[in-house]
């Protein structure tokens, strides 16, 4: 498949077959949805999100339906980096492609205790995740301020073995701020968007559709938004950017490389279409082959 | 043995109480997916309309291998429920299954509770334990007068009902009809809302009985991807690595002693 056409992309030094992943908290660690894709055709895994100890997550409800997308705050349940790296890391190991494990804390020390635990395992890229908007402390904390991002971006980068990528927050006045400093603290990408903070009430219970009333909403709703930040992100900094936010099919796809992604992910809609990633790949291909498009780095970023 | 999502084909549609509607779907030859059910298991119901995005999980009532069909009875508690209640013979809808883990099949005699919207899966299991020869026994607990699917449990089980207004059977809730009765039993399985399983947990610890309890939970992957539809376990989960386990992977059914309601 596609032996005429180049898909590949180098991502912060990475070359990825081609560039699309899935986004973090939506994909497990690969395992459920290897009954439905084959992990082999992914550009990479990038799996939720893992702490230094293993966390229970939010009260339930944790997630509920919103117009075109939805709304979650699972808490970053995750069953700590032991076990992650005892079965998770040697699971996608059987694959052919590339592991970006997504990093969260509560605390800068916290991050790199989990950095430091993958500095000798076999992955291709830390995703830090400071925007995660359902846990109290860490996680969207670090992400809000340029100087903390900055700060802990340099200190995640001392000890990385590993290319480093901030996932960044659209629940900010100016993205490309957060960017900027991720890019200054020595940052080798950025991701974007994670979810934006939502609210939902059930008008028959009267009170929260979600225990922790707050949650990210994500889903093709968001999609407008994420293109925009993805778009104004790219021309803010020169390190590479992962688009991601409401990607369901291959036009949205394109439409987050055109606007300047060099990767994208697909996320909520893995719950709608178990198959999206795949499907994603293969649309994109046949739009180049449509196009006359021979490598997809004509794509990136060509609307200027 | 890879999942898939599918189309299937309503082979047939009536509305069998206020708000409450029962629907066979047909899989195509090639699926297996009424061949692997077992009762318990859940389907996952997908929306034609891209507003509603995340799949309806909606648990098995019968099953038929032999026709390829598998039947659900839900209640309409929204737009995406409503919008499968006008589907009509012969229109499709796309559905993921059969997820979850069901009921097993233990000896002696079984005692079957369900309570409102948590009826229907007790349907295919009096079938499936009345086929092996099990004495089966039902309680169904219902609001009012409205017994919907109570006669279809006949050929299979012995029933008792109980009623919140107690208009038929013994007034009050399921437990109440199980003393009323002295029901006696080696298994109990059961469906329904929180509060009746609490009950029916509390019951059979009290009387040593081994209980399998069908859980509830509101689900995003339906696969055990995104840890939405989570449990509390006494003991932590080997998979979680804490003390929560996913209702639509390891569950929807658990053994009572397993999770914390």
């Amino acid at each position: 498949m596609g032996s005429e056409r180049n898909l590949s992309v180098d991502f912060a030094g990475i070359l990825m077959k081609n560039p699309v992943t899935t986004a973090s908290g939506t994909f497990g660690s690969g395992a459920e949805y290897d009954e439905f894709v084959d992990l082999n055709q992914l550009g990479a895994v990038t799996t939720k999100g893992v702490a230094s100890v293993p966390w229970e997550g939010n009260p339930t409800p944790r997630i509920c339906e919103t117009y075109g997308g939805m709304l979650n705050a699972i808490g970053l349940q995750n069953p700590g980096i032991d076990l992650f790296v005892k079965r998770d890391i040697p699971f996608l190991k059987q694959y052919d492609t590339n592991i970006i494990v997504n990093v969260c804390g509560k605390t800068p020390e916290e991050y790199i205790e989990v950095v430091e635990r993958l500095a000798e395992e076999d992955i291709a890229l830390l995703e830090i995740n400071i925007s995660c908007p359902n846990v109290k402390a860490g996680g969207i904390a670090f992400g809000q301020d340029p100087k903390l991002v900055e700060q802990i971006t340099r200190r995640i980068k001392e000890k990385a073995r590993q290319p480093v990528m901030m996932k960044l927050s659209p629940n900010v006045t100016d993205i490309t701020e957060m960017a900027r400093a991720a890019e200054a603290g020595g940052a080798d990408a950025v991701s974007l968007i994670n979810t934006l903070t939502g609210m939902k009430i059930d008008i028959n219970k009267r009170t929260f559709a979600l225990a922790n009333k707050t949650g990210g909403m994500s889903g093709p709703a968001v999609k407008p938004v994420a293109v925009r930040m993805v778009y104004q992100t790219a021309h803010a900094v020169k390190i590479p950017v992962l688009g991601m936010g409401g990607i369901s099919n291959a036009e949205d796809a394109l439409e987050f490389l055109m606007a300047g992604a060099t990767m994208v992910a697909v996320g909520t809609a893995n719950f709608h279409n178990p198959m999206a990633t795949i499907d994603v790949i293969k649309g994109v291909e046949a739009f180049m082959k449509e196009n006359g498009v021979k490598d997809i780095k004509e794509l990136i970023g060509c609307v200027g | 043995m890879a999942k898939i999502k599918t189309t299937a084909q309503v082979f047939r549609q009536e509305k069998i109480s206020d708000g409450i509607y029962s629907m066979w779907l047909s899989f195509q030859e090639q699926e297996n997916i009424a061949s692997e059910a077992v009762p318990g298991q859940f389907l996952s119901l997908y929306s034609k309309d891209g507003s509603r995005l995340l799949p309806r999980p909606i648990s098995i009532c019968e099953i038929d291998r032999e026709e390829r069909r598998i039947r659900i009875v839900y209640r309409i508690a929204g737009k995406g429920t409503e919008e499968f209640s006008a589907l009509t013979e012969g229109e499709n809808i796309d559905v993921m299954g059969p997820l979850g883990n069901g009921f097993t099949i233990q000896d002696g005699t079984a005692l079957l509770i369900g309570g409102g919207i948590g009826i229907p899966p007790m349907l295919e299991l009096a079938k499936v334990l009345s086929d092996a020869g099990k004495q089966v026994k039902v309680v169904l607990g219902y609001r009012d007068s409205d017994l919907f699917l109570k006669e279809e449990f006949e050929p299979y089980a012995e029933i008792y009902v109980s009623t919140e207004d107690g208009s038929v059977g013994t007034k009050g809730n399921v437990i109440d009809a199980i003393i009323a009765h002295a029901v006696h039993a080696d298994t109990i399985y059961a469906c329904g809302p929180l509060p009746m399983l609490r009950g029916v947990k509390a019951f059979a610890v009290e009387n040593k009985i081994p209980a399998e309890l069908s859980m509830e939970e509101k689900m995003a992957c339906g696969i055990g991807a995104c840890l939405a539809c989570v449990c509390q376990s006494g003991e932590k989960d080997a998979h979680s690595n804490v003390c929560n386990k996913r209702v639509c992977k390891d569950g929807p059914v658990f053994d009572a002693l397993e999770i914390e309601i």
